[in-house]
């Protein structure tokens, strides 16, 4: 117990040097572990984002590129689907519910996603999740919008309020469709999906911006479409049928399969970011022995001061191994912290970008083993000086060569 | 044989070579009295440092014999050494002897956490171990109770040295062994402090060794003894 006290005091003695060490710990932890939540939160993310949908269908491009356009509005599609198709699908007798989606306008930097009642009906999130309101009711007819919360909440938005949408994305607003505004007359739960950051509208209301007066409604193509179906088993066939499409080339993906493979291509970025991150750390621990041995040489008057009460070589290559084990504790502690306070400030941010919440929610059992894990790492570094410093200690005996 | 008729310290044909170096330390015999208060006069060099170091069991003998207190301390093993002076000999060397983040009070109880012989000892006499470090320190001049909560940096070297003498004489070790602890000190402060060195000594009944170089000290002691005469190595 002495030692463990001498070590905390001798430590507090030279705190100057020790907090660089012990910050250069805690960065290093704060960054492995914060590599490690956004990989999961990312995961858990995109996975929560579309539930319950047998299949998504849109033009032929490729399988993750149609996922990320469609559900997580990322990127853009590179051809429509035609209604007439789009129409045969829907009524193939193993399809249950269809959801049609029309991208590709904005509003001030949020995307307007054109669809029919079904979406509030049928699309699901997170475990088996529906949308639900927190004001005012779904859209009828070409004149009226529905916000996800996300979008409410930073344009200040409420029931009533009118808004004009533009053609394409970005902040030029170069193609405002001033003749057709809609109005707002209902505005969504909070999801923690994409859709917080969605304006919806009807497919006639995006038809009627873009036909110009007088035309007919009806839309000529949208950019993709969510299946489900009666039974899943029929998954794989209806894939097929869709897939082999006459007079259309369409692709239909299962959004699991098609996660599971975008994952396969982020896992290898992934894994360099943890195998920087290791690095990193190990650079924190490498300065933590620096640190240690540098100071060893300065310290051997105290060493022999403790030697002479009655300290055996054992307590001080203990006292180092103490020291060690603190400095990367307490680096582990502030890590933590660091992350925890990032995460506390970035958090708001990624999500208003991205529609992606940032949680941290799962990571203690990755810290904990993290924290014991460099405590560990801190305490077999500290052997190195304590080695030293015991061999010191019975060279020196109990004259202060200094 | 009753205990009093060992002698303190008893050295015997002890030689010692630091590895890979002629012989610095040859000495026929040496005894030192239980209660005595021994003068050891050597100029730098002359192996002083080496001879305490023996007799601490900190540095093993290569041959010859020492007991402390009829215990020969070759026939310990090197933790058990380390025990053994923990709990039987005090240390006072030239400066510098306080852990500068301890307080005056941490830093004179520092041995008891090294040695249960000595803090039964403490124990045994009714009094707490601070009160028993405040008593040390009231009779070596540093009465004022605001000194124990200080750092060792905002005292006197003067001072400092008498807090070491008192975690040296902390739980009454039977020997106690000072190094040139006068040295960095100026000459009203230096006889001021042998004499409350001296004094504690007898009133302990403590054996001390006083190495020093400074032989203006010497008719102060019981005895003094000139390393030079006993050390059968010439130094060059």
């Amino acid at each position: 117990m002495i030692i463990l006290r001498l070590a905390l005091l001798s430590l507090w003695n030279r705190r100057g040097t020790v907090v660089l060490t012990v910050l250069g710990i805690a960065v290093s932890v704060a960054l492995l572990l914060g590599v490690n939540t956004v990989r999961n939160d990312l995961r858990t993310g995109f996975a929560n984002t579309i539930s319950d949908a047998d299949l998504i269908v849109g033009a032929r491009s490729g399988p993750v590129n149609l996922l990320l356009y469609s559900v997580f509005h990322l990127g853009d599609a590179t051809a429509d689907v035609s209604w007439q198709t789009y129409s045969k699908v829907a009524a193939h007798p193993q399809v249950a519910w269809t959801i049609p989606l029309a991208l590709g306008d904005s509003h001030r930097d949020f995307r307007v996603l054109g669809t029919t009642g079904d979406y509030f009906e049928h699309y699901k999130y997170g475990q088996q999740r529906s949308l639900a309101f927190t004001s005012g009711r779904g859209f009828n007819g070409a004149a009226e919008a529905v916000l996800g919360a996300e979008v409410a909440r930073a344009l200040g938005y409420q029931l009533g309020q009118s808004l004009v949408l533009s053609h394409g994305l970005g902040e030029g607003d170069i193609t405002r469709h001033e003749g057709h505004p809609v109005v707002v007359v209902g505005i969504l739960r909070r999801t923690g999906t994409p859709v917080d950051r969605t304006v919806h509208v009807t497919l006639q209301a995006i038809e009627a911006m873009h036909a110009g007066p007088g035309a007919s409604l009806e839309p000529e193509s949208i950019t993709a479409f969510v299946v489900g179906l009666r039974d899943r088993v029929a998954a794989f066939q209806i894939q097929r049928d869709i897939n082999a499409w006459r007079g259309e080339a369409l692709l239909a993906i299962m959004p699991g399969v098609t996660l599971q493979q975008l994952w396969q291509v982020v896992g290898l970025v992934e894994t360099a970011l943890y195998v920087v991150a290791g690095f990193v750390v190990f650079a924190g621990l490498l300065g933590l022995l620096t640190a240690l041995l540098t100071s060893l040489n300065e310290r051997r008057r105290e060493m022999a001061i403790v030697r002479s009460v009655g300290a055996r070589p054992a307590h001080i290559a203990v006292l180092l191994m103490s020291e060690a084990g603190l400095i990367g504790f307490a680096g582990v502690l502030l890590g933590i912290g660091l992350l925890r306070g990032g995460l506390w400030f970035a958090a708001p941010l990624l999500e208003q970008r991205f529609g992606i919440a940032l949680a941290g929610e799962g990571a203690a059992p990755v810290e904990l083993a993290l924290a014991v894990g460099v405590v560990l790492a801190s305490v077999l570094i500290g052997a190195v000086p304590a080695w030293r410093a015991y061999r010191n200690t019975l060279a020196d005996g109990l004259t202060l060569r200094v | 044989m009753n205990d009093s008729a060992i002698p303190a310290i008893r050295v015997e044909n002890l030689r010692f070579a630091w590895p890979g170096q002629s012989p610095v330390l040859d000495i026929a015999a040496l005894q030192v009295h239980r209660g005595e208060r021994l003068f050891l006069q050597g100029a730098s060099g002359s192996g002083k440092s080496t001879l305490l170091g023996l007799m601490g069991g900190v540095l093993e003998a290569d041959a010859g014999r020492i007991d402390i207190l009829g215990q020969p301390l070759q026939q310990l093993g090197r933790a058990q050494r380390d025990r053994f002076r923990a709990s039987h000999i005090g240390f006072v060397f030239q400066m510098f002897n306080l852990l500068p983040y301890l307080s005056v009070l941490d830093n004179v109880l520092l041995p008891l956490r090294f040695s249960p012989q000595r803090c039964a000892q403490v124990a045994s006499t009714g009094m707490t171990e601070t009160a028993q470090a405040q008593h040390l320190l009231a009779a070596l001049g540093l009465a004022d109770a605001s000194l124990l909560s200080r750092t060792p940096a905002q005292l006197s070297q003067g001072q400092q040295q008498r807090v070491a003498v008192a975690r040296a004489l902390i739980g009454c070790p039977p020997v106690l062994i000072a190094d040139e602890p006068t040295s960095a000190l100026d000459t009203d402060a230096r006889s001021a402090f042998l004499q409350l060195l001296l004094h504690e000594c007898s009133a302990a009944g403590t054996t001390l060794v006083f190495v020093s170089h400074d032989r203006s000290l010497a008719p102060l002691f019981d005895r003094v003894v000139s390393l030079a005469e006993i050390n059968r190595v010439v130094s060059s």
